[in-house]
């Protein structure tokens, strides 16, 4: 069943941005002032409700292109549009962000760490106390909220990030190796529940997800893009079909197809050596 | 299950120094009284306790004069280095232009331009508030805008993706990050102002308001009231320790619940 993708060669899907792409990244490149290149042109379409992971080695311009998306960081060449402002009326899409560290507050607790945003908004204290509850709950920190983050362990701070980004209730979640500085029973089961989230939003929710771990964009994402470095570029673009994501598909034959084929391409696009840290 | 009261800690830390004060002054007592040190030199800690008793309200009233002189310089220190630190990170420009005179401000001896301010200043008072502000000015710019600089990047990002306005970033962000460096400034500023308060009564001599504890101790030299002397230099330490408590204490009361350096 496998083989069948590998022979047709997915292209990137779209040609042009239509009635549900949310993002639109047309031959973006980034030159840094001190002459680095990171980024030469990269195209990019992102439909609604999407799961897409980053991929590619250390250097190759992955949280570069995150930090555009997150408005963070400017093209010096080619443009980015977030789309989707379809409704009339409506103001546009709500990104949120989950960086590689918690980034908490020391001084707030949980709950006022997860309440920033909506603080930050305006929203009333009423409405936002109960939508803090509720994030809390979905990334099971629940009872935690009147801990301060030095009292969580680190996945748990990481669950309170998650929970920062959810309160909003955004459209687009952009997170950067989220779980990149946790063991590895901690990041896959994080993995998991970030994928049951998602899942929860019923193709409401569209997450770009970076990271350099093959498994972990095969497990977690609905669509893999590829990047090589020297200079930063998209050099595949592949979709993993499989509706179901547990511990059985980890095990499963498709898993380590779908591993084996992005090492290759990985192999192929870094000419031969593998650049990996 | 609690320790013995020897064994924890905020016992200890008042009990040792004591315990080695005490020990240093029965060292102290017993050299002066073995090898009849006379008094006019080296008072024995007993005439210095005796001196204080006697002429506790005189000093004490000193001490009055030369803690609200240093309270004021401390406070005026407070605002003006909180005000200039906000403004030195305001901008780049700003910091740059105005950066060396802090600096001056800093490396200029209070002893060399005191006399000037107490020609310039009428009220003694406040000519002593002005000397004894310069001393302790610097610290709390310095300490401030380190403090309000040292934001960590990742929420400075956070709060730029949620939208936060400047005033949102400065309230929520900047002024928290900047406490625990700001409270080190006031820690060594505090003691300062007490330093500036001495010396510039003592450059002031007669010609300042003629009752802080500097006149005093400059007073007893005259008259070779040595025990006295001591026992004003006594005050002066205690009120230091004080102060530098009292700073500590605020600390600790702010920053307990989150920052590392006020865990127990
Ligand atoms: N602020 C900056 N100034 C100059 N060069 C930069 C800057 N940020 C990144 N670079 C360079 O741009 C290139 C891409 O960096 P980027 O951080 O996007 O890589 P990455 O794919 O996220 O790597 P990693 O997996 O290690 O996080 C690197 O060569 C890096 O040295
Ligand atoms: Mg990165």
């Amino acid at each position: 069943m496998l083989m069948k993708y590998m022979d047709i060669e997915p292209e990137p899907t779209l040609l042009a941005p239509d009635a549900d792409s949310v993002l639109f990244a047309n031959r973006v490149e980034k030159t840094y002032p001190n002459g680095t290149r990171a980024l030469d042109e990269v195209r990019l379409i992102i439909q609604r409700g999407d799961f897409v992971s980053l991929l590619g080695p250390s250097g190759c311009g992955k949280s570069t292109l995150l930090k555009m998306f997150a408005g963070l960081e400017s093209p010096s060449h080619g443009h980015l549009r977030w789309l989707g402002a379809d409704a009339p009326g409506k103001s546009g899409l709500k990104i949120a962000m989950v960086f590689q560290e918690a980034t908490l507050m020391p001084w707030a607790s949980v709950a006022a760490n997860v309440r920033l945003p909506l603080d930050l908004a305006g929203v009333p204290k009423a409405e936002s106390e109960s939508r803090v509850q509720q994030a809390l709950n979905q990334v099971g920190l629940g009872r935690f909220g009147n801990c301060y983050p030095r009292e969580l362990s680190g996945g748990m701070q990481m669950r309170a990030s998650i929970a920062r980004a959810l309160v909003t209730e955004p459209d687009v979640l952009l997170m950067d190796e989220p779980f990149g500085a946790l063991d590895e029973f901690t990041r896959n089961k994080l993995d998991a529940d970030l994928r049951s989230l998602w899942a929860a939003k019923a193709g409401q929710l569209s997450v770009i997800f970076v990271t350099h771990s093959i498994y972990e964009a095969v497990y977690l994402s609905s669509r893999v893009v590829m990047m090589a470095a020297r200079p930063g570029r998209i050099v595949a673009d592949l979709p993993i079909p499989e509706p179901q994501r547990d511990e059985e598909f980890r095990l499963s034959p498709a898993f380590t197809e779908h591993c084996r084929d992005l090492s290759a391409r990985l192999l192929a696009a870094s000419g031969g050596e593998l650049q990996h840290d | 299950m609690k320790p013995p009261l020897l064994h924890r800690p905020a016992v200890v830390k008042i009990v040792a120094p004591l315990l080695l004060g005490v020990f240093l002054l029965l060292v102290w007592q017993v050299l002066c009284t073995a090898w009849k040190v006379p008094t006019y030199l080296v008072p024995k800690p007993t005439d210095i306790l005796a001196t204080l008793w006697t002429d506790g309200p005189g000093l004490l009233r000193a001490l009055g004069v030369t803690l609200k002189i240093t309270f004021l310089a401390f406070f005026v220190a407070v605002v003006l280095g909180v005000a200039a630190a906000f403004l030195f990170v305001q901008s780049k420009l700003i910091e740059t232009s105005l950066f060396p005179y802090a600096i001056l401000l800093q490396v200029t001896p209070v002893v060399a331009i005191a006399p000037l301010i107490i020609i310039w200043v009428k009220n003694p008072t406040a000519a002593l508030v002005v000397c004894a502000t310069l001393v302790a000015l610097f610290p709390i710019i310095s300490n401030t805008v380190l403090g309000l600089r040292s934001v960590n990047p990742g929420l400075l990002n956070l709060f730029r993706i949620n939208g936060a306005s400047r005033w949102q970033t400065l309230t929520r962000l900047r002024i928290p990050s900047a406490l625990p460096c700001f409270f080190g400034g006031l820690r060594i500023s505090s003691g300062l102002a007490l330093i500036g308060a001495v010396v510039a009564e003592f450059v002031a001599g007669t010609g300042g308001t003629g009752a802080g504890l500097a006149y005093e101790i400059l007073q007893a030299g005259f008259q070779i009231n040595i025990p006295r002397l001591f026992a004003a230099l006594l005050l002066i330490s205690i009120t230091g320790v004080l102060l530098f408590s009292l700073m500590a204490w605020l600390a600790k009361l702010s920053l307990a619940h989150w920052h590392e350096s006020e865990m127990a």
